[in-house]
């Protein structure tokens, strides 16, 4: 063969594997969904014998289930997560247990796969016989687990803040409901005289659901949404959305970008000539941890929103903080999701302990006011739409790579997954009920 | 409008961006004919050399200075030994070496993600490019402005190299017909190596100079290759000129598009133009006549 065909056939093959991978790229990720969804459904519906009953509540020891990702893009995140519930546990136990019985813990790795966290939570009720799961982290996790969960009566501890509604009688919630991390947001933004607000997000489901909500409240509050733009996940140009921004005449900005793209998203901010004092960004997903991994240099003095920091002045706080960084390391920053976690664990004891029984149908029944005092202050179980009361905290990132509280509010915010209580809200609540 | 003259700056920015990525592959996909999967993962190398100096040199304008070359010579040695193990192997096998890079691009990102984690990690870059610099009381990105001057500069000095050296018409040569270059006494050989060595410097240049707007991570290539692909495809294989046009012109595309639509269709549309374009002219905007009979 020539060289010259060589090429031809070269040139034609790498127009095919662009297209290619275009389309995989694209396509396969929504292709992968649905089948992850899809086996989701499948494992609950087989799974339709009440496998509740295998719990062995006989030894001195009560099984329960982890399901974090431990592998796979997402394990960075939820690793964190499964730390800080193995350190629940451990301090339970050395305090006795539940109920007089010592804590066992099954881990099982998630994969980052939906499928795998469905596929992994029926093995874990099924046939290890665990009296409660805890974990996921994705809401795409946690949609594929809930069929399962469900189907076996069984119980999971959600811990991270989602976009609501939502609300299954078998899954416990002890992140933030929208009412608890998005609208104390806004309301901070209206108190301090913000009217023009931009929305930027990665294109998927959160940053779409809660820029919903944005806008309802924004139409309901004499703000303006001047702007909303979604870019692709891991997507690292910005140069046109920040021109938008520029031009859009905001004075606020939304972020609900996630991972890799806001490095891009806020060194483009700065060097575009932006500042945090003219026009700040509150966002919805950083994290103490993320604070590092963007260079804490793109994002001081930015706002974010949550319902825990690490620098909250309390006891219960002071010494989870202190335990956390012996046992794993002085430089593991602590943060919200795993802040949530480890408070789920003490809230499923405190209703094992209420109900007297690790039967799933008491300990649901028992869970309506259960209270703890957690490292983000006093929490307390909604029995009705199983999500917790938080207090929600507005934060500022200092150069210390620490997120410092300027607001929070009046006390527990009391959950509402699906904005039922607010005006404003209306037309969205309606929507999805009738979905 | 306003945002004209902006999103005009964002657009060569986008297209310097698309330039300096493709510029290498043009080389080893355009005169070798080797499809490259692993090219990103060279300028992974590259970012990461620039995190490495960043770590180690305090100050930051030097590190970048030092990145700059030292990304060249690792991007370059890593795709040197890539064309000695394994592709010199298979030329003219142009299935073979896609699927080979493929799994050298995955072994590659994996080794990134053993040395230096999962989490990504950015490297300092120096203030004077992270601040903005104001033209026609426009605010612009410093660090988009350098990228813009090194694009051009790289671009300079290939071509220079190409044109005016021994070397160049070396590699030329074997381009055209590797035979006849044979028997005019040329190491086709050697040829091969050392382009493959400039061509995967290039990206190494790249990386540095890319880690200045991103985090780096063991993904940090597979971002940019199926872009840098469509640029050398579209630009005519083997052609300088057809990339440097094609780069600017997607770049200027991508950000007129995206205005008032947004980034997802800004992208998508990027690929239909390429394919539309590609059905009237497969060879792409520039293409050599030559007397070959294939």
């Amino acid at each position: 063969m020539t060289t010259s065909r060589a090429r031809k056939i070269g040139a034609r093959l790498g127009a095919a594997a662009c297209v290619l991978a275009a389309v995989l790229s694209t396509a396969g990720c929504g292709w992968g969904r649905t089948v992850a969804e899809k086996e989701a459904a499948d494992a609950a519906s087989d799974g339709s014998t009440n496998a509740a009953s295998c719990v062995d509540t006989s030894g001195d020891t009560i099984k329960v289930g982890f399901v974090n990702s431990l592998s796979g893009t997402m394990a960075i995140s939820e690793q964190t997560v499964s730390d800080s519930l193995h350190m629940a546990v451990d301090e339970i136990n050395a305090k006795g247990g539940v109920l007089g019985k010592k804590i066992q813990v099954v881990q099982q790795d998630g994969k980052s796969e939906p499928a795998v966290f469905a596929e992994k939570a029926k093995t874990l009720i099924e046939k290890e016989c665990v009296a409660a799961v805890f974990g996921g982290w994705t809401s795409s996790s946690r949609k594929a687990m809930l069929p399962v969960f469900e189907a076996d009566n069984a119980l999971l501890f959600y811990p991270l803040q989602y976009e609501g509604m939502e609300a299954s009688p078998n899954i416990f919630y002890s992140g933030a409901a929208p009412n608890q991390q998005i609208v104390p947001a806004l309301d901070y933004l209206k108190e301090k005289g913000y009217k023009k607000l931009f929305l930027v997000g990665s294109d998927y489901v959160f940053p779409q659901t809660a820029n919903r909500v944005v806008k309802a409240y924004a139409e309901g509050n004499g703000m303006q949404v001047v702007g909303e733009e979604y870019t692709p996940m891991g997507s690292t140009d910005f140069t046109t959305i920040v021109n938008k921004l520029k031009f859009s005449g905001a004075d606020a900005v939304v972020n609900t970008l996630n991972g890799d793209s806001n490095v891009a998203f806020f060194k483009e901010y700065k060097a575009s000539g932006l500042k945090a004092d003219t026009v700040p960004v509150i966002s919805m997903s950083i994290a103490e941890e993320e604070v590092s991994a963007i260079g804490v240099d793109n994002v001081k003095d930015q706002l974010t929103a949550w319902n825990y920091y690490q620098t909250l002045d309390n006891a219960q706080n002071k010494t989870f903080v202190k335990d956390f960084k012996a046992k794993y390391g002085q430089n593991r920053p602590t943060s919200d999701p795993m802040e949530s976690a480890y408070t789920s664990v003490y809230l499923w004891k405190g209703m094992v302990e209420k109900a007297k029984s690790f039967d799933v149908d008491a300990v649901k029944k028992a869970a309506d006011g259960v209270t703890f005092d957690a490292p983000e202050g006093r929490v307390k179980v909604d029995g009705e739409n199983h999500h917790i009361y938080k207090t929600s905290y507005i934060g500022k990132i200092g150069s210390d790579k620490l997120i410092h509280t300027v607001w929070k509010s009046d006390g527990p915010i009391k959950p509402d997954p699906y904005l039922k209580t607010y005006d404003w809200a209306k037309s969205l609540s309606a929507g999805v009920e009738s979905n | 409008m306003g945002m004209l003259f902006p999103q005009i700056v964002a657009g060569l920015s986008n297209g310097s961006i698309l330039l300096l990525a493709a510029l290498g592959l043009s080389l080893t996909f355009g005169q070798m004919g080797v499809i490259n999967n692993a090219h990103g993962e060279f300028m992974m190398a590259g970012a990461y050399t620039a995190y490495v100096t960043s770590t180690i040199i305090g100050n930051k304008a030097v590190s970048l200075g030092v990145a700059l070359v030292v990304g060249f010579v690792v991007a370059g040695l890593l795709g040197l030994l890539l064309d000695v193990l394994l592709l010199e192997r298979m030329r003219n096998r142009p299935l073979d070496t896609l699927l080979v890079t493929f799994g050298v691009s995955l072994v590659l990102q994996q080794l990134a993600r053993d040395i230096f984690g999962a989490t990504p990690v950015y490297a300092e870059a120096p203030d004077a490019l992270t601040n903005p610099v104001t033209v026609f009381g426009y605010s612009f990105s410093a660090g988009r402005l350098f990228i813009f001057i090194l694009s051009i500069v790289c671009v300079a000095a290939l071509y220079a190299v190409l044109k005016l050296t021994p070397l160049g018409r070396q590699i030329r040569a074997t381009s055209e017909n590797r035979d006849l270059a044979e028997v005019s006494g040329i190491s086709t050989k050697t040829v091969d190596h050392i382009t493959f060595f400039l061509g995967s410097g290039i990206a190494g240049i790249a990386g540095v100079a890319l880690s200045l707007l991103n985090s780096i991570s063991f993904n940090f290539g597979t971002t940019f290759i199926v872009q840098a692909f469509l640029v050398v495809v579209a630009g005519g294989v083997g052609q300088l000129k057809g990339a440097v046009i094609a780069s600017f012109v997607l770049g200027l595309a991508q950000s007129a598009i995206e205005l008032p639509t947004s980034a997802s269709i800004g992208q998508m549309a990027i690929f239909l133009i390429v394919v539309v374009f590609l059905q009237f002219r497969p060879q792409g905007l520039v293409s050599i006549r030559s007397r070959n009979l294939a």
